[in-house]
C-alpha cells in the first residue's frame, strides 16, 4: 500500500513539472501573439491591406502593395522550386536506394541548414548581379532555394508511406514502373505532399534576410518580375529600423499581418492533411 | 489437353536465401491449380515467378523457364509490362486504389496505361463476373476504401477481369475474409474457369479441395507432389503429402 502511495505522488509530481514546463515553453508564444494583436490592432483598417505607404508625416497609406509582392514573390518561388523539390522526392524515394541518393539526401540534409542570409547571397550572385537590379526575380529564387530540400525531403518520406501493396497492384496490372510512380504513388500521395507545400510556403513568406538583397523594396505596386518589388517582411524591417514612431506603428500592424497570412497557410495545411487522414 | 502455363526446373532467389527449388510442372488451359504447404514454403514466390513479379523485389533472382502458351517468358522479346496484362493477379490483401472510385478502379489497367474504351459496359461486365455488380452498380462514382473488406477484395478481382488476362494469379485472396465473402469467391472461381485459367494460392485445405481440379504441394522450396486435387487429398503418393493434407504438421 505504501508504495503504491509512494507511487501516486510521484506520479502527480511529474505531471505537474512536466505541466509547469508545458506553460513556460508557451510563455514567449503567447506573449509575441499578445504584443502583435495589441499593438498591430489599432492601426488595422481597411485601407492599410489596399493603399500605397504614405510618406513620413502623412496619415492613413497601408501595405497594399508589400502584401501583393510578398504573394508574387512567393508565387515566383513556388513555380521554381516545387518541381524541382517535388520531383527530387519522387526520385529519391522511387530510385533513391543507391550511393547517389545517399548523397542528394546529405546535399539537402546541409542545405536546410544553411542560414537564410546566405541563401540571399547566393541569389544575389547568381541572378541580381547579372541582371544589374534587383527583382522579384531574385527574391523568388532565393526562397525556391530554401524550400527545395525541405520540400525533397518531405515528399520522399510522404511517398514512401505509399503502401507496397498499390505498387504492386499497378505493376500487376501491366502499368509501367514510371506511370505507376507518377499516377499512383504520387497521386496516392498528393495530399500529405499539398499540406507539405503549403506548410514550407508559409515558413518561406515569413523570411527577411533572403529578400534584403534580391528583391529589394518598392514603394509602388509592381507586376514586373525583373524590377524590385515590396514585401511584408522587408517592409516590416524598414519600418522598425526607422527614426519615426508612426512608422514603428505600422510596423506592428505590418506584422499582425505577415502573422495572419503565414497563420492562415499554415492552418490550410493543417486542415488539409486532417481532412486526408479522415 | 494443351498446357497453358508450363513451368520447366524453376529455381528461384532472395539474395542467397534459396526459396523455390526446381519445381516442374503443368496447368493445363481453363483449370484451376491450387498450391498448398506451409509458410514460408514458397507458394507466393511461385505464382510470383509466373508474372515476373518475383523480379521486381531487390536482390531476387531465378533460373528455369516458365512457358504461357508454349512462349518463354523470359525470351529477349517478352516485354514484362506486356506479359502482366496477360497473366493477372489478385493480392492476398485487398489492395484497391484509395484516391479513385469504384469505376476508376476497375477500369485502372485501361485508364492508367491510356487505353481508351467503353468503360461503362466494361465495368459493368467484370463487376458482374466478380459478384460485385449488384452491390455497387448504384455508388460507382463512391470511394474504392467505402467498401467492405470482401467487396474491395471482389473488387480488385473485378480490376484484374478488365484487362482481359487468360491466366489469373490469385495469393490466398479469401484469407482476410469471412465465410460468405470466402464462399462468394469460391464460387466466383468456378465460373471463371470457363474463361481462364487459374492458379490460386490458399492455406485452407478444404478450400483448395473444393475449387481445384489439379493441386500441388510445396515444403521447404520443393514441390513434394503434383496432381489431381481428389487424389492428393485421398491418396497421395508422398507421404509428407499425406501428414500435410491430414493435418499431422504444417
Amino acid at each position: 500500500m505504501n508504495s503504491l502511495m509512494a507511487r501516486r505522488a510521484v506520479n502527480w509530481i511529474m505531471t505537474g513539472l512536466c505541466g509547469l514546463a508545458l506553460a513556460i515553453a508557451l510563455l514567449p508564444l503567447v506573449s509575441l501573439l499578445w504584443l502583435v494583436i495589441s499593438r498591430g490592432l489599432a492601426g488595422l483598417s481597411w485601407s492599410f491591406f489596399t493603399a500605397l505607404p504614405a510618406p513620413v508625416g502623412e496619415t492613413g497609406g497601408g501595405v497594399g502593395n508589400a502584401i501583393a509582392g510578398t504573394l508574387y514573390i512567393v508565387g515566383i518561388a513556388c513555380l521554381i522550386g516545387v518541381p524541382f523539390g517535388v520531383g527530387a522526392g519522387v526520385y529519391l524515394a522511387e530510385r533513391g536506394d543507391t550511393r547517389l541518393g545517399d548523397g542528394i539526401r546529405f546535399i539537402a540534409e546541409v542545405l536546410s541548414g544553411v542560414p537564410s542570409i546566405v541563401v540571399g547571397i547566393v541569389a544575389y550572385g547568381l541572378v541580381v548581379i547579372p541582371m544589374r537590379r534587383f527583382s522579384a526575380l531574385a527574391g523568388g529564387v532565393a526562397l525556391a532555394v530554401l524550400m527545395v530540400p525541405t520540400l525533397a525531403r518531405s515528399t520522399e518520406e510522404l511517398i514512401r508511406l505509399v503502401p507496397h501493396e498499390l505498387r504492386e497492384a499497378s505493376l500487376a496490372l501491366g502499368v509501367p514502373q514510371w506511370r505507376t510512380s507518377l499516377r499512383v504513388v504520387l497521386r496516392t500521395a498528393l495530399g500529405g505532399i499539398m499540406t507539405a507545400i503549403l506548410l514550407t510556403v508559409a515558413r518561406a513568406a515569413g523570411e527577411t534576410a533572403p529578400l534584403l538583397f534580391t528583391s529589394l523594396n518598392n514603394q509602388y505596386w509592381n507586376w514586373r518580375a525583373d524590377q524590385p518589388t515590396a514585401s511584408l517582411t522587408v517592409q516590416i524591417y524598414n519600418y522598425a529600423v526607422s527614426p519615426y514612431a508612426e512608422w514603428h506603428d505600422r510596423a506592428w500592424t505590418s506584422a499582425l499581418i505577415l502573422l495572419l497570412l503565414v497563420g492562415s497557410l499554415a492552418l490550410a495545411g493543417r486542415l488539409l492533411s486532417r481532412r486526408r487522414v479522415r | 489437353m494443351r498446357p497453358k502455363v508450363e513451368v520447366r526446373s524453376l529455381n528461384a532467389w532472395f539474395k542467397a536465401n534459396h526459396a523455390l527449388r526446381n519445381v516442374s510442372l503443368t496447368v493445363p488451359a481453363n483449370t484451376v491449380l491450387a498450391i498448398i504447404g506451409p509458410s514460408g514454403c514458397g507458394k507466393t514466390t511461385f505464382v510470383r515467378c509466373l508474372n515476373r513479379m518475383h523480379e521486381l523485389v531487390p536482390g531476387a533472382c531465378q533460373s528455369g523457364n516458365v512457358l504461357v502458351d508454349g512462349q518463354d517468358l523470359h525470351a529477349r522479346r517478352v516485354d514484362p509490362v506486356n506479359l502482366r496484362r496477360r497473366v493477372g493477379m489478385v493480392f492476398q490483401r485487398a489492395n484497391p486504389f484509395p484516391t479513385m472510385t469504384i469505376f476508376d478502379n476497375v477500369v485502372a489497367g485501361l485508364k492508367l496505361n491510356g487505353v481508351r474504351g467503353d468503360y461503362p459496359a466494361l465495368v459493368e461486365k467484370s463487376l458482374r463476373q466478380a459478384a460485385l455488380w449488384d452491390e455497387v452498380k448504384d455508388r460507382l462514382r463512391q470511394s474504392a476504401v467505402s467498401l467492405s473488406g470482401g467487396q474491395q477484395q471482389r473488387l480488385c478481382i473485378a480490376r484484374a477481369l478488365a484487362v482481359d488476362p487468360e491466366v489469373l494469379l490469385m495469393d490466398e485472396p479469401a484469407s482476410a475474409l469471412d465465410p460468405i465473402a470466402t464462399a462468394r469467391i469460391e464460387e466466383l472461381i468456378r465460373q471463371l474457369r470457363e474463361s481462364l485459367t487459374i492458379v490460386i494460392v490458399t492455406h485452407n485445405m478444404q478450400q483448395a479441395a473444393r475449387v481445384s481440379d489439379s493441386t500441388a504441394f510445396f515444403y521447404m522450396g520443393e514441390l513434394i507432389e503434383h496432381g489431381p486435387t481428389e487424389q492428393i487429398f485421398t491418396n497421395p503418393r508422398e507421404s509428407r503429402t499425406e501428414d500435410y493434407v491430414t493435418g499431422k504438421f504444417g
